[in-house]
């Protein structure tokens, strides 16, 4: 399997990184290697083993429904980049 | 040609539950912007989610009572998007396996029943809210980041505005009795989205849908399906394509519009939750879920209908909401008059709910104090009249017991024969015309004397016993004039 530069691109857009045109090609070839090193799995024959959908042979990992203080608003905020009115400050989105 | 209106809708519900889904940061509405947030809700690094136990219990309840199928085997995914509400840069919710299939709702619009399939109920969490009051930029108030919801997602089964609407509020109705949510439209704990289509008539395809997000209340539910599918028809009468796209709402115009189409550009690119593991359920566990479930509002409907001899009317307004039929049920236990106990809550009542702008849970006055109220009149202590100025009265905050504000206002009837006899004596001495009136066939007299006895007693007189009295006396006087 291979992919496909509008494909690099595409994913570059879902991840908001904003690549040139040059950085494109390096994407394509080291996403090429990552997919075909995954795909080896794929030559293993899994007729009889049985559908893994988590690797931990855990189940119901629960707590109890009880409330514990949150941050302080100092602590909250302390790594923001930026901050307005006790919020996060992010770049403008559309309402 | 006739059009036909295809809806789907999924239904976000906050749960009742004290803390987030995956952290122990209170769920309570309305505290200070990010004063109820914590590492796991903002998604620093390193951290990792505890699924709440009573999160479960709920999306049972809510399946049960839904007709669903609860899943033995279900799990969490992730739901990659960007887009700052949400921290993690990914909602974790339930995609592959959810916890509940396969149910449905009976409705009845138009005159007809019938029934709107669910398709699914998954948990997810809620996002931030995004306030847009800074000049230069987007501002995050993370308080509502990993509130626990269900969505609840219903087959394409929907035909017209009306069946959203009784569809959304049967759903909303539903859930409230079984304690699943606490259903404030006010606070956003329940929002509708919308799919929704057109095609001719009697098609099997169906057409481009567009999808509305986000409608907070039964009305903009309605106006916004109103509005949609008369612009789908208008269009596709034109020969104009139909995109598929988000639009959004705006209430306050009462119109749709486009979203931009790179706002709504969503490859969500889910994978199974690797923090997170299976969620197995028992059948003993959802076994004794169904036999907890409280009774839901049908079933109520139909026990009052055959054990309190109510009208179907009656059963169905003292069952819309969950604080209504406890206020019922509380005062029936108590007093045995069901029909006029359903009377006093369905017409006394609400006009001053309305005028105090209160819910029944807010009524400053005990099921005990309304069973109080009823006694007074049925004992002739008081007239009926009074008994509904007693009971505004009753509303009042510091307000006593029923007998407190008659003894206080000098409200008590005079049903004391023999005071009431000597008032009555006095007014015929001084009617002799009456007297006359009465001997000669005119009945209407007896009414004059009623009258006159009312106004004597400034209205105290108990009526009937004022009446029997009068007819007694004014015989014996025309016996006596024989």
């Amino acid at each position: 399997m291979s992919i496909s530069k509008e494909q690099a691109s595409y994913i570059a857009e879902l991840t908001r990184l904003e690549l040139k045109e040059n950085e494109i090609e390096g994407f394509v070839a080291d996403l090429d290697k990552i997919i075909n090193y995954v795909d080896t799995i794929n030559q293993l024959d899994t007729t009889d083993v049985e559908t893994t959908e988590h690797i931990l042979d855990l189940k119901n990992v629960t707590r109890e429904d009880v409330v514990a203080p949150s941050l302080s608003i100092e602590e909250v905020l302390k790594n923001a980049p930026e901050q307005e009115m006790n919020c996060f400050k992010v770049p403008r989105v559309l309402e | 040609m006739d059009y036909e209106i295809v809806i789907g809708m999924e239904i976000h519900v906050e749960m009742a539950t004290k803390t987030k889904l995956f952290c122990n940061c209170t769920t309570e509405f309305g505290g200070n912007e990010n004063t109820h947030a914590c590492p796991i809700c903002l998604a620093m690094p390193g951290t990792l989610p505890v699924l709440n136990e009573k999160v479960l219990d709920f999306a049972i309840k809510a399946g049960l009572a839904l007709n669903c199928e609860i899943q033995h085997y279900s799990k969490f995914d992730r739901k990659n998007y960007f887009y700052p509400d949400l921290p993690k840069a990914y909602q974790t919710s339930q995609f592959y396996y959810p916890i509940c299939k396969d149910g449905y709702v009976e409705i009845e619009a138009g005159g007809k029943k019938k029934k709107i399939g669910i398709t699914r109920i998954h948990i997810e969490e809620d996002a931030g809210k995004l306030l847009h009051e800074s000049v230069d930029g987007t501002l995050l108030d993370a308080n509502r980041c990993g509130v626990p919801l269900v969505e609840i997602v219903s087959e394409p089964d929907i035909r017209s505005a009306e069946e959203a609407q009784v569809f959304a509020e049967k759903v909303r109705n539903i859930l409230e009795y079984t304690g699943v949510s606490d259903c404030k439209m006010e606070e956003g704990s329940l929002r509708f989205d919308v799919n929704l289509s057109i095609r001719e008539k009697g098609a099997e395809a169906f057409g481009t849908r567009t999808e509305m997000k986000n409608l907070n209340s039964f009305r903009a539910l309605g106006r916004a399906v109103q509005y949609e599918s008369k612009r789908q028809v208008i269009d596709i009468k034109k020969g104009r394509e139909i995109i598929q796209e988000t639009r959004k709402w705006d209430d306050v115009k009462g119109v749709s519009s486009a979203m931009r189409s790179k706002e709504e550009a969503h490859d969500y690119r889910y994978f199974p939750e690797p923090d997170l593991v299976p969620i197995i359920l028992s059948e003993e566990r959802i076994e004794e879920a169904r036999r907890t479930l409280p009774e839901l509002p049908e079933a109520k409907q139909a026990r009052y209908v055959r054990d309190y001899g109510l009208p179907q009317y009656d059963a169905e307004v003292l069952t819309a909401s969950k604080a209504t039929s406890q206020f019922f049920e509380k005062t029936v236990a108590l007093y045995d008059e069901p029909k006029q106990i359903s009377n006093w809550i369905m017409v006394e009542i609400p006009p001053f709910l309305k005028e105090k702008e209160i819910s029944i849970e807010e009524i400053p006055f005990q099921p005990e104090d309304l069973v109080e109220l009823l006694t007074l009149i049925q004992k002739g202590k008081i007239s009926g009249k009074i008994g509904k100025k007693v009971l505004s009265l009753m509303f009042e905050e510091s307000a006593g017991s029923p007998s407190q504000i008659v003894e206080e206002n000098q409200w008590a009837q005079m049903s004391d024969a023999g005071e009431l006899s000597d008032i009555i004596a006095k007014i015929i001495d001084e009617n002799q015309k009456s007297l006359d009136d009465i001997a000669k066939g005119n009945k209407k007299a007896y009414g004059y004397l009623t009258g006159q006895v009312m106004k004597a007693t400034k209205g105290q007189a108990n009526p009937q016993l004022a009446n029997q009295l009068i007819r007694e006396m004014v015989e014996k006087k025309l016996n006596s004039r024989d």
